[in-house]
């Protein structure tokens, strides 16, 4: 059910040409995927896409639109041209379905991806690391080191967002 | 007795809901993953075929959140809770190792959305559009 508010969404923002809609569907599409990550129990990853997602993304689109443009320009190719795209999309997703037909059921307790690490986290967080979020213990201690590369990450993406709106070089000038 | 009954007996309806109930497990066990693509192959198709740049990062936003999707589904477990220890004995839980890589996603998907629309907007100041054919026509008229 969510699934088809979902794909409603998607189509209205490739359709609409009005960019303060699309910004706003997109914004709509981040809140009803995380409802739908609260209801597969992935409460900390709800949070974080209606945060993020829904909150910081859409301001941030609105801030690149306000400075650049409001409306799309109609397309000018034909549908003829935008036909290759269609059959590569097309058939990229087909192909991904005729994939996916091979793996575990959804929500099968033995699937290879339940069977391996997770256990371990499950039954040795409480000794371990003494938090009760299990997602904050692997997060913050078992995986601390992807943590850092995250924040490095960030870390960059925000050294190249000043760099290319030149927010050092306004600093400089207004000394 | 239903309307399937009815019609073919009791051994033809018997075999007919034995075979509804294979085709809802099947529907059942990969409907996730599916829509997961169907969507993600809307946002690939929107990063193709717009010219407009912002609505190219909006694309490259609804493919990862898909993507998103994908993951959590895969770290599903049915019946089981959000993954905080409880008191209770033999509580199962999802998987929360997929939970975490997707945070640390979002999060990263965030910083290059951020870095996307800054691009566009440098190229917006430089040639006072984000279309991109217009884009190639003014460097086509430059050289």
């Amino acid at each position: 059910m969510l699934f088809a508010f979902l794909i409603a969404t998607a189509l209205g923002i490739a359709y609409l040409r009005h960019l303060f809609a699309v910004v706003m569907l997109a914004g709509m599409f981040s809140l009803l995927s995380a409802l739908l990550l609260l209801s597969m129990d992935a409460a900390d990853v709800a949070f974080t896409e209606a945060a993020v997602g829904a909150g910081i993304a859409t301001i941030l689109m609105l801030g690149a639109m306000a400075l650049t443009e409001r409306q799309e320009k109609p397309l000018k190719s034909s549908m003829l041209k935008r036909l290759p795209a269609l059959a590569v999309a097309g058939s990229f997703g087909a192909l991904l379905i005729y994939a996916m037909f091979d793996a575990p059921p959804f929500g099968d307790p033995f699937a290879p991806a339940q069977v391996h690490v997770a256990p371990y986290y499950i039954e040795q967080t409480a000794r371990e690391i003494d938090v009760p979020n299990l997602v904050t213990a692997i997060l913050a201690s078992y995986r601390g080191f992807d943590t850092l590369g995250e924040v490095v990450v960030i870390f960059t993406a925000g050294i190249g967002v000043a760099l290319l709106l030149g927010g050092f070089v306004f600093r400089e000038r207004s000394k | 007795m239903n309307v399937t009954e009815l019609v073919m007996g009791g051994d033809a309806a018997l075999f007919m809901s034995g075979m509804n109930a294979h085709l809802l497990d099947f529907l059942a066990s990969g409907y996730n993953y599916w829509m997961a693509v169907v969507l993600m192959m809307i946002g690939f198709y929107i990063t193709l075929t717009r010219s407009n740049l912002v609505k190219k990062i909006i694309g490259l936003n609804l493919f990862q959140t898909a993507m998103f999707l994908l993951y959590i589904s895969i770290g599903n477990v049915a019946n089981g809770t959000v993954p905080i220890l409880t008191d209770k004995p033999g509580a199962l839980y999802s998987n929360p190792l997929p939970h975490v890589l997707i945070l640390t996603a979002i999060v990263v998907g965030i910083a290059t959305t951020a870095l996307g629309l800054a691009l566009a907007v440098r190229i917006h100041e430089a040639y006072g559009t984000i279309e991109e054919d217009e884009i190639l026509d003014a460097e086509a008229g430059d050289s």
